[in-house]
């Protein structure tokens, strides 16, 4: 599975790589390899870490057509999108990201990550919130192992508000999931009706 | 000798190569780093310079590169396991005290974080195209280990080989990682201390007149060192010498001292070599790669074997010394090497001269900035065997 988290510098986007490398390799048992887009440019630059997760070790290491694509601003948005898989999966940052040219061949979900962080008291948790959406949207890596990732990777003091950022993002995914499961099944019945 | 439990990580971690190399370096016993900052090795000095004051290790950043090496040398005459770490450009800039370390027979590690060059060339892009510069990048004649890791895992390990190495041979070890495996992350797992295996650093325990910090006796074995301190008169030096390490300006002193360095590393090749060889009984063709190619080339090496073709693959994890006898012999089976790297042809060169006529050599080169496409390397294959 080929995966690619993208923002601008200072999101915490590579950060957001790592936890969920971290989690499927170190907790779920699949080999994980991420790598990073590196510029020359600091916080504020287009930023994107790719992560690949596979049963078997990891060859090569870059991705070129991923099947998940996150995007946490509108540069990285509107740089990736083309490369993005026919049925492949597009989260975005609803505040962050307008997407116009939308593609009808790819399954978006979006979450307002910025925000919900903002409502935690700090947009710096955004990524561990979408991270949380991403897990129970895609349903590679288990809540558990991102979970247990996160110690060590984030600062000590905040893993308790880490742990509530990916909770909130996890809930609104699977809610999400739930929605769109039963508008099929009416939109079913409908058709059969 | 097992490794010091203080400075050891135990446990399994996420981790990119290039800190995965600094963990390595102080498991293997390292307690000293000169270094200055460049990209894309920075983030290994960086770890270091955390990692070393709770362990009782010392990391100073220099005023350049020059001084970075210089003070490595000093430091290991002063007792202490140590190591610097730069890219290209610095690694230029180290190459004369290197010939001086080469010369007065210090044990210690260089890493060199390959980027695209030459000059300044691709700071943050990888390449291999420091294979040459490690090798021949000092004046004078001289053999040297060299080591290129193909993940963090191996950045790891192969830091803790490269400094047993260093003390066994006194001799620098230069680690040719690359930029994409010093930027990859991934499951680096550390073991207990008392599972990694560290050679010591043999001190001399005789009698204070008789000591010689030079050995020149057939090249099987080096001369055990000294600190500086512990009150034994010596000299080092630069210039030829002769096993006291006073300087002697003459052909027969010369011939004894270049003699032994040259001879100490290629007379034992086959100890100091470590090769990965798979499926290469009964190969029409070898693929011969080192560092992240090696990886690129599995995937196609892999579809070639599912087209049916008899492919084998060789990795160097040591280039240098160049693994002479064995490439020799496998040229007399097969018809042809593959050899993929991220230059614009170093090591294929090596192949091709061992290979003497005996197998085709067909480069698949890259100019540097990203690795192979898989596609190109199965084309070289599919073609060397037509």
């Amino acid at each position: 599975m080929d995966i690619r988290f993208s923002g601008f510098g200072g999101q915490g986007i590579i950060k957001s790589g790592t936890l969920i490398g971290k989690a499927a390799s170190l907790y779920d048992d699949k080999f994980a390899t991420m790598t990073q887009n590196f510029g020359p440019e600091a916080r504020g630059g287009a930023c994107s870490a790719q992560l690949v997760i596979s049963e078997k070790p990891v060859l090569y290491p870059y991705i070129v057509r991923p099947e998940i694509l996150v995007s946490m601003s509108q540069e990285a948005y509107e740089k990736f999108l083309d490369d993005l898989v026919p049925n492949g999966i597009l989260l975005i940052d609803s505040d962050l990201v307008k997407p116009h040219n939308i593609r009808k061949d790819v399954n978006m979900y979006s979450i307002s990550s910025t925000r919900i962080a903002e409502e935690m008291g700090n947009r710096i948790f955004a990524n561990v919130v979408m991270v949380g959406f991403f897990t129970a949207i895609t349903n590679i890596v288990e809540p558990d192992a991102v979970k247990k990732a996160l110690p060590g990777s984030v600062p000590e003091r905040f893993i308790d508000k880490n742990i509530e950022a990916f909770n909130k993002g996890y809930q609104y995914g699977i809610d999400i999931l739930e929605k769109t499961k039963t508008k099929q099944k009416k939109k079913k019945e409908k058709t059969e009706a | 000798m097992k490794a010091d439990p203080m400075g050891v990580a135990t446990g399994s971690h996420y981790l990119d190569g290039d800190h995965a190399c600094a963990e390595g370096a102080i498991a293997g016993g390292c307690r000293f780093m000169a270094g200055y900052p460049i990209t894309p090795s920075t983030e290994v000095a960086e770890r270091i310079a955390e990692r070393f004051p709770k362990i009782g290790g010392m990391f100073i950043q220099m005023e350049d590169e020059l001084a970075s090496m210089a003070a490595v040398s000093g430091a290991v005459w002063a007792g202490a396991k140590s190591m610097t770490v730069t890219s290209g450009p610095g690694f230029s800039l180290m190459m004369e005290n290197i010939g001086l370390a080469v010369m007065m027979e210090v044990p210690c590690v260089v890493v060199n974080v390959q980027r695209g060059g030459p000059s300044t060339g691709l700071p943050t892009l990888t390449a291999q195209a420091d294979m040459m510069q490690a090798r021949w990048g000092s004046h004078g004649d001289y053999e040297i280990i060299a080591l290129s890791p193909n993940s963090p895992q191996e950045c790891f390990d192969l830091t803790i080989t490269a400094f047993n190495l260093s003390e066994k041979w006194r001799v620098p070890v230069l680690f040719m990682m690359d930029e994409c495996v010093g930027h990859m992350t991934e499951k680096v797992i550390i073991p207990n201390a008392d599972e990694i295996e560290v050679t010591p650093r043999k001190y001399y325990k005789g009698k204070k007149e008789s000591y010689r910090p030079y050995r020149f006796n057939g090249s099987n074995s080096v001369a055990p060192m000294v600190k500086a301190g512990d009150g034994y008169f010596i000299h080092i030096t630069g210039l030829t010498h002769d096993e006291r390490g006073y300087p002697v300006i003459n052909a027969e002193a010369q011939e004894k001292n270049v003699k032994h360095l040259v001879n100490k590393i290629l007379k034992n090749e086959e100890k100091i070599r470590i090769i990965e060889e798979d499926q290469v009984d009964g190969a029409d063709v070898v693929v011969i790669s080192y560092g992240i190619s090696s990886r690129v080339a599995m995937n196609a090496v892999e579809a070639a074997r599912k087209k049916g073709l008899k492919v084998g693959t060789l990795r160097l994890v040591t280039v240098w010394p160049f693994p002479e006898s064995r490439i020799r012999e496998l040229a007399k089976s097969v018809k042809a090497f593959v050899v993929p790297e991220i230059n614009m042809g170093q090591i294929s060169l090596e192949v091709e001269r061992c290979a003497q006529g005996n197998a085709k050599t067909i480069l698949v080169p890259h100019a540097g900035g990203w690795v192979h496409d898989p596609t190109d390397i199965l084309n070289a294959i599919e073609e060397s065997i037509v």
